[in-house]
């Protein structure tokens, strides 16, 4: 199926086993990911949420194949992984292209090293950069393009390669909040069509479950998991999902989670008003119950 | 999706038009008298070094025996009719060429695989860094020593003057490559080498053209000193026997045509890095 050229892809699952992840040696030696276990049926969508610096990017390298854990075992549809491959794609946080490639030379970067047809292949480009909205942009360099275009590059360079795992490490931080929306709207329809499963980082809440099926909590360093529910939003999400009482209260059992482990005690009523953010989203929340 | 029409709507969101009209009229005249200031502050020095060589004017600096830019400007029109000219500019241009061209060709993929291989650097950098603060002029001696003939030894001297500025900044572009550069590479399935030759050889690509731009200035700097002690042709050896012969306006000439020469050289690398590092010119449309 690798090398065929339809949507036809099979998703993949993908199992962590006590997971534990270090770097560093002795006294400056950093647990990141601490027997950190999950799981992921085939097409699943998880959105990873964690206090910043908790092993989340970590959790990415390890199923990438970028870093091998200390203990415990990752895999992919029963396979160990051991190297990274193409087909678990991984979308950074920065676009992370060729500098030097096009476009379309850096879509075209994955298939190369499968046989396919150059007629195939260029085929196949065309074909991505057009749901990426990119057909026009194929003969550009990387750093004539904006930031948001880049990642919808760095997008289009893995799903090429139709795999049957994604992994995204904080894909959208870097990009205002107009391009940011597009771009997750542009995701949830890949996603729709291509069906392969999806693991997503983030630090935002809101986007969080605003594209999860399901939703994981990290704990503080050493990340482990504090908790995984489902998303039970109605697809396709629009902007009515952001604002729907469901979505409030989903954000405000995580806004709890995150708040816990911040402060690194339970969250408790009289601490309410001490974080000014955290209080007005607890307003925010608030009268959205109100409302409904 | 149920909709696909909606991805047509991403479309050219920042997408940002060049910067226009920098080149507006003012600017334009502006230029038009930067030149102008430029040629008569050109004519004004050769002026003014006519008139202290004519009058031999000896005040901390001798003008006695410094041709006069007249005398000199007839010594060009002669060196550029002589036969013998052209014999000395290509032998040097020769020896830089070959010297040159071994110092490149050694340099980058060594500096290729010490910057990606600890044990390779040390096992190889060790000694360089021992050799590498010696001036490429203190091994002429040795060279002339190590090789039978003076060609050989004044090559190797233009092949050691080239190799370091191209292998240090080889190692420091390889260094200093985005290592998510060489992950995303690797997640899309690429092998040890491919990612050699399509991510770490771009990737230090800008690095290594500055690093040819000063190894093309100092192989110069050594093909002419090394000439003056042991050469037979060459620029180099043509300047050093103007004096020795006394043909003082010669020594000028041979100073303008190594200038050229340099010159026309590091023009010459410009436009090789250009063609190498070809994205680099559109970021500025950004």
């Amino acid at each position: 199926m690798a090398t065929e050229s339809g949507h036809a892809m099979s998703p993949g699952a993908i199992a962590l086993e006590n997971v534990t992840l270090a770097f560093g040696e002795g006294r400056n030696a950093v647990t990141a990911l601490q027997s950190l276990s999950l799981t992921l049926r085939p097409g699943d969508f998880l959105s990873v949420l964690g206090p910043s610096g908790c092993g989340k990017s970590s959790l990415i390298n390890t199923i990438a194949g970028f870093q091998r854990p200390q203990a415990g075992e990752v895999r992919v549809d029963g396979e160990q992984v051991v190297r990274p491959g193409p087909d678990r794609g991984v979308v950074f946080q920065q676009p992370t292209l060729f500098p030097w490639k096009l476009v379309w030379q850096n879509v075209d970067f994955g298939l190369k090293f499968r046989n396919v047809r150059r007629a195939q292949r260029d085929q196949m480009v065309d074909e991505i950069l057009r749901k990426v909205g990119l057909s026009e942009f194929g003969r550009h360099y990387p750093a004539q393009l904006s930031g948001g275009m880049q990642q919808r590059v760095g997008l289009a360079r893995v799903l090429v390669n139709k795999p049957r795992v994604m992994l995204m490490d904080e894909p959208f931080s870097s990009l205002d909040a107009q391009t940011r929306l597009m771009m997750q709207e542009l995701l949830l329809e890949v996603w729709t069509e291509y069906g392969m499963t999806v693991l997503f980082v983030t630090h935002d809440i809101d986007e969080a479950i605003y594209l999860g099926s399901q939703v994981a909590v990290l704990t503080r360093r050493p990340g482990r998991l504090k908790a995984l529910f489902d998303v039970p939003l109605p697809r396709p999400r629009t902007i009515d999902t952001l604002v729907s009482k469901d979505f409030m209260k989903l954000k405000r059992t995580c806004m709890d989670l995150l708040r816990e482990e911040m402060l690194g005690a339970p969250a408790a009523t009289e601490r309410r008003g001490r974080d000014s953010n955290l209080a007005r989203d607890r307003l925010l929340v608030e009268s959205a119950d109100v409302a409904a | 999706m149920a909709n696909p029409t909606t991805t047509p709507t991403l479309l050219v969101d920042d997408f940002a038009p060049a910067e226009p009209s920098k080149w507006s009229v003012p600017a334009n005249l502006d230029a038009i008298r930067r030149i102008i200031t430029r040629l008569l502050a050109l004519a004004a020095f050769i002026a003014l070094w006519e008139l202290a060589s004519t009058n031999k004017i000896h005040f901390l600096i001798n003008f006695a025996h410094v041709p006069a830019p007249s005398v000199v400007a007839v010594s060009t029109t002669e060196f550029a009719q002589a036969p013998k000219s052209l014999r000395h500019i290509a032998n040097s241009a020769r020896r830089v060429a070959i010297g040159f061209g071994l110092a490149l060709l050694t340099a980058v993929p060594l500096g290729l695989l010490i910057g990606r291989s600890r044990l390779i650097e040390d096992v190889i950098m060790t000694p360089l860094e021992v050799l590498r603060p010696i001036p490429g002029v203190a091994w002429i001696p040795l060279a002339i020593l190590m090789f039978p003939t003076a060609e050989q030894s004044m090559i190797f001297i233009c092949f050691l003057g080239a190799i370091f500025p191209i292998l240090l900044s080889t190692i420091h572009g390889v260094e200093n490559l985005d290592r998510r550069l060489i992950y995303a590479a690797q997640s899309l399935g690429a092998g040890t080498w491919p990612i050699f030759r399509e991510v770490v050889l771009p990737g230090a690509m800008p690095s290594i053209v500055t690093g040819l731009t000063i190894g093309m200035g100092t192989c110069w700097f050594l093909v002419v000193t090394a000439e003056m002690i042991s050469g037979q042709f060459g620029i180099g050896y043509f300047t050093w026997e103007s004096y020795t012969m006394q043909k003082y306006p010669d020594i000028i000439v041979g100073m303008l045509v190594i200038g050229v020469l340099g010159m026309a050289s590091s023009a010459l690398i410009r436009f090789l890095g250009r063609r190498l590092t070809p994205w680099q010119q559109n970021q500025g449309t950004r």
